[in-house]
């Protein structure tokens, strides 16, 4: 069971959902951020840190004594990462997409690949000694994010319950780190940029063919149109968390929200429950 | 002309509702939201759009079946699995396709397709406070980066054009490919963070983002009140990395009920906590060297 947890507008709540759903389950689980950008989930479960791998992709390296300057590599990059300039080859990393075509197109074989660090994996447990952890972390001024985010995914647990935090948006990053996966939750609050947002990222995961439902976050804390909106297009909201000072606070510190309160907790398993019923019963571990 | 650029790092501290509010301070401004992926200051803007433009983002390889011969060339060049062979048939999934066109020029029988997609479409509009450029990228769509700078451009070509001297761009959040497209040539970048540990965390890796491609930061708090103590260690954290600390803006309802209303937060209650700290912060961030603009007499 793969539960992704998505929102398009940023902090909504998806971390907060990610921490305390994963913490509320009674049973071994698998929390990876795929937020490498900016990760946060570690600073609310505080989990020990195990491996360290780096996270590389294939970027050209070209021997000029065996160039005869003919210009395939650089017809052949999409990306204008690779160019023939006077009698030398230049190459521009930060723009390559690692497809490899201008090594497989050069006829002399003078171009060859080497390794550029994109960020690093990083896996652990913690903080309870079933649950598993994996997190991305984007090197500063890099920008290959999905590549970062397949690396993240490698650690997914195919028998267990794997909990899944997305980076917000509707682009690449976000397709990365849902593809594949069981259930998507919908983090969103109520407001319009939130309900805006919503409404992409419910067509995104509708393009996908996810089976989706929403949390709604802040509940309380500006209008109704998410409900209307979530009536009409008949989409189940699983969880409303309201919108409280103490809640903020205790987010504001790092602290687990259902430390605060026994209630919130068994809603987050209840709601397990639903999502395994809504995907199939089978599939979850009893 | 200057541009300055709202960031965060963190996604919802509050970088649309400040940009908004700015855009009513300013005498004479280009607006540009450079959020393509999730847009939101037009939801306060109204904008009345004046021109609307396709965004041929990239091409995708399409095989034309009657071609191909199933050699399978396609599917082992390409590194991003995109290519899949079902029912003796191959074919590309548009989701996994890079758009590098590997398999297009090393398939042997010139049996791919290579058109061009349109990844979105972006928008000159009229707004009460002056031009806008905005966009929107189609649902996962990539090349956002481009899309980003493409709007920037042309805010940029259209203030020159109208005589605007200052552009003020929302920012996406994150710090990947479309944030280092949104502050590239800024004259200045305001991080706006909030006192949480993940606001915390993501203020500092957006902040050394900035310092890496040399851009001037500035950071301000919004919901500064929330917990006290993560205020005071992002004016340690500003002050250790040369970031200038604007100003600080209470937790205040007032935002939410703005943007319900669909107006800024000063157009909403010029005389709240929360708008005479967004003045005040205006004022700093136009009265720093980065931004300082200058005339000729």
């Amino acid at each position: 069971m793969i539960i992704s947890i998505a929102s398009g507008k940023g902090g909504t709540g998806k971390t907060t959902v990610a921490a305390n759903l994963a913490a509320s389950l009674d049973q071994a689980v698998t929390v990876l951020d795929c937020d490498v950008e900016e990760p946060n989930l570690h600073l609310f479960l505080h989990p020990e840190i195990h491996t360290r791998e780096n996270v590389v992709a294939p970027i050209p390296q070209v021997n000029m004594e065996k160039c005869t300057l003919c210009k395939r590599c650089m017809e052949i990059c999409r990306f204008n990462a690779i160019a023939v300039a006077g009698k030398t080859v230049v190459t521009f990393p930060e723009l390559c997409h690692s497809c490899g075509g201008c090594s497989a197109i050069c006829p002399e074989g003078a171009v060859t690949e080497m390794e550029r660090v994109l960020g690093i994996v990083e896996t652990g447990t913690g903080p309870a000694p079933d649950m598993g952890f994996a997190q991305g972390l984007l090197d500063v001024g890099q920008v290959m994010v999905p590549p970062v985010i397949r690396k993240v995914k490698s650690h997914i647990d195919t028998r267990g319950i794997t909990l899944i935090d997305a980076p917000p948006g509707t682009s690449c990053p976000v397709i990365a780190a849902m593809k594949d996966t069981d259930y998507v939750i919908l983090v969103t609050e109520p407001t319009p940029f939130g309900l805006n947002d919503l409404k992409l990222a419910v067509e995104t995961v509708r393009m996908m063919d996810i089976p989706h439902g929403l949390i709604i976050n802040r509940a309380g804390m500006g209008d109704d149109a998410v409900y209307v909106y979530a009536k009409e297009q008949h989409l189940p909201v699983l969880l409303e968390i309201p919108f409280d000072r103490e809640i903020a606070e205790a987010y504001s510190r790092g602290d687990l929200i259902i430390s605060r309160s026994n209630d919130l907790k068994e809603k987050f398993q209840t709601l397990y429950q639903d999502i395994c019923r809504m995907v199939d019963a089978q599939r979850c571990a009893p | 002309m200057k541009e300055l650029v709202i960031l965060s790092g963190k996604g919802g501290t509050g970088k649309t509702s400040l940009t908004a509010a700015f855009a009513g301070l300013a005498p004479s401004l280009m607006l540009c939201d450079a959020d393509v992926d999730a847009a939101d200051l037009h939801l306060i803007m109204s904008p009345d759009i004046q021109e609307t433009h396709d965004f041929v983002g990239g091409n995708e390889a399409v095989i034309k079946q009657e071609l191909c011969t199933g050699c399978g060339t396609c599917k082992d060049v390409c590194r991003f699995d995109a290519v899949s062979e079902s029912d003796a048939a191959f074919v590309v999934d548009a989701l996994n396709c890079e758009g590098c066109g590997v398999c297009v020029d090393l398939c042997p029988e010139n049996a791919i397709d290579f058109p061009q997609k349109t990844c979105g479409r972006w928008f000159v509009s009229i707004t009460r406070f002056g031009p806008m450029v905005h966009a929107r990228l189609g649902i996962a769509e990539e090349n956002s980066g481009r899309l980003v700078t493409l709007v920037r451009e042309q805010a940029r070509k259209r203030a020159r054009e109208q005589h605007i001297d200052l552009i003020l761009t929302d920012g996406p959040p994150g710090i990947g490919c479309p944030v280092i497209a949104s502050m590239g040539q800024a004259s200045a970048v305001l991080i706006v963070a909030e006192p949480t540990v993940s606001g915390i965390h993501d203020m500092k890796r957006v902040g050394e983002l900035a310092a890496h491609f040399k851009i001037p930061a500035m950071v301000c708090i919004n919901k500064y009140d929330l917990n006290l103590d993560q205020t005071r260690s992002i004016e340690k954290i500003a002050k250790e990395k040369d970031i200038a600390m604007v100003g600080q803006i209470p937790f205040d309802p007032a935002f939410t009920q703005a943007m319900i209303q669909c107006q800024t937060l000063v157009e909403n209650n010029e005389t709240s906590r929360a708008s005479r700290a967004v003045r005040d912060i205006w004022h700093a961030v136009m009265a720093s060297p980065a931004m300082k603009i200058e005339r000729l007499m």
